[in-house]
């Protein structure tokens, strides 16, 4: 679903407005893609503009003015269920799409605050700027500042997208010999180890796409259905007979 | 013992799986026991420009006066060791020469750098870092974050606003509140600490520690390692696997064995008079 700002006065809803052109525009003369006759409406009040999943409202140096939640704006970076209002009209955006965008751009490192440089160079991507810049930021929306006190309470940017869980089955090994016969061992970790560090190790690694048994160090290498391995990791698949020094484990797949 | 027989040294650096570019750079002097790690920032490959400055200014200032000088030796301004001088030096040049080009070419206004690096001498280490880039320390069992973020959300940390636990959702993570190049000074964070032998420092860039979790990266580095070169790679595939959002870079040193510094006759009589 792309956004759409819904336009309502006094609790009645008037009409609906997906946002599917870049730029869109609020006034009150005919020409605009959502006119609202009043004349408490500037000819062109605000526009829109969306890139991708984020809009940005802006106000064409209106009479009147407009606020976001109650709070008067000149620019705003739009959030889902932001209020905007112009007059006694209410519009609200609704954008349930997560902001791929900004989740990629804030996870790139950048500076507090920029020194003040006569140019600033074009970033190679929307939001690709390596300069955070404090002041810009601040007209736009409430963000953290360095200095702690003002807005830190506040929910700052959009969500990064959580990282998904890895969708990998479970599964565990089961010692087939020696003194721990019959011992099974799950493999819920990220990497298990079998042997001692220092000495002989081999690792079992759960990756999003499977199992995989690697050698790391000692004289023993381990062996695969009675295969015995290079340095590379070998993926498991489900019933295979794992032997190392000596032991011999099963691995296998847990419905 | 020879630095370069005592310590063992892997350095690895990947884009990560979202960003076309890698502006995250990678330096090592096993002959002096160097390693230097530095995370870009800026528009176009302005990243890469900085963090490449960075590292080769670094490892040149350290590298050259230690080929005849010891690193023990007091330093006739700061009245420091010359290794803690050097390191400190050699942060404040890059800053100038990243601070200057960015003056001086409008396509590299606004480029920094983060770094962190680790000077190993006489047992000791003496490490630099400015912003989030981070070094840690497996002795044993366990793994010690060694240096502290200059960052918002480190400092928020520190002033109580939010707890490890929110730290740990939070999204301005990424904001660092000092970097190398943007301004005509810098603060740099030098300290000294003792080395054991079995010691394994890690330098990374914030794509691996912010996409692998403290725990993981220690399972990691200590079940490998007696092969740090697949510990690294281990380290980087990982972060990758959980979604590479950032580059990620790592260097892994190794204590095999002690490295006092030789002494003179001289030297040790002077050191003695002193204590």
């Amino acid at each position: 679903m792309t956004a759409k700002l819904i336009l309502s006065l006094d609790g009645a809803l008037i009409q609906e407005y997906f946002l599917s052109k870049e730029r869109m525009t609020i006034g009150r003369k005919a020409h605009n893609d959502i006119v609202i006759d009043n004349l408490a409406v500037s000819s062109e009040h605000a526009a829109v503009i969306t890139i991708l999943h984020d809009s940005f409202l802006e106000d064409l140096n209106s009479t009147n003015g407009l606020t976001v939640n109650g709070v008067s704006a000149q620019k705003h970076f739009l959030q889902n269920n932001d209020v905007i209002e112009i007059g006694k009209y209410q519009l609200r955006y609704m954008n349930d799409q997560v902001s791929h965008t900004n989740a990629a751009d804030f996870e790139k490192t950048m500076i507090m605050r920029a020194p003040v440089l006569p140019v600033q160079p074009p970033a190679d991507r929307p939001g690709d700027t390596g300069v955070f810049n404090a002041a810009d930021l601040q007209a736009n929306k409430p963000v953290a500042t360095p200095n702690a006190e003002t807005s830190l309470s506040k929910p700052v940017l959009p969500a990064a997208a959580p990282l998904a869980p890895p969708v990998v089955a479970r599964a565990a090994i089961q010692v087939l010999n020696g003194p721990n016969a019959g011992k099974e061992l799950d493999l819920v970790k990220g990497l298990t180890t079998l042997g001692k560090p220092g000495v002989q190790v081999a690792v079992l690694t759960r990756r999003p796409h499977g199992f995989f048994i690697t050698h790391v160090e000692g004289a023993n290498f381990p062996s695969v259905n009675g295969q015995v391995m290079d340095g590379k990791p070998l993926q498991l698949k489900d019933h295979d007979l794992i032997e190392l020094a000596g032991v011999k484990m099963e691995f296998y797949l847990k419905g | 013992m020879k630095l370069e027989d005592a310590l063992e040294i892997v350095a690895q650096t990947h884009s990560g799986m979202v960003r076309a570019h890698n502006e995250d750079s990678i330096g090592t002097d096993a002959a002096c026991g160097l390693v230097v790690l530095a995370d870009g920032m800026g528009g176009y490959n302005a990243g890469e420009v900085a963090s490449g400055i960075a590292v080769s200014v670094m490892v040149t200032e350290v590298a050259a006066p230690l080929k005849q000088s010891s690193p023990i030796q007091r330093d006739e301004v700061s009245g420091e060791e010359l290794a803690i001088t050097l390191l400190n030096n050699s942060i404040h040049r890059a800053n100038a020469s990243i601070y200057q080009a960015a003056q001086s070419q409008a396509q590299y206004a606004g480029m920094g750098t983060t770094v962190v690096a680790a000077l190993f001498y006489d047992n000791r280490v003496a490490t630099g870092h400015v912003g989030d880039s981070r070094l840690y320390r497996l002795r044993g069992e366990s793994l010690e974050l060694i240096t502290r973020d200059h960052s918002l959300l480190q400092e928020q940390i520190d002033s109580g606003v939010i707890s490890i636990e929110q730290a740990r959702h939070s999204q301005n993570r990424n904001l660092v509140t000092r970097a190398v190049g943007i301004d005509a000074e810098v603060m740099p964070e030098v300290h000294v600490h003792e080395v054991l032998p079995g010691d394994i420092y890690l330098l990374c860039s914030d794509g691996l520690n912010d996409m692998v979790e403290d725990d993981d990266i220690q399972s990691i580095v200590y079940a490998m390692q007696g092969n740090l070169a697949l510990a690294a790679e281990q380290l980087i595939q990982t972060a990758n696997d959980n979604g590479g959002r950032d580059n990620v870079s790592v260097i892994l040193v190794k204590v095999k064995q002690t490295f006092a510094q030789p002494r003179s006759y001289l030297a040790r009589l002077l050191n003695w008079l002193k204590k």
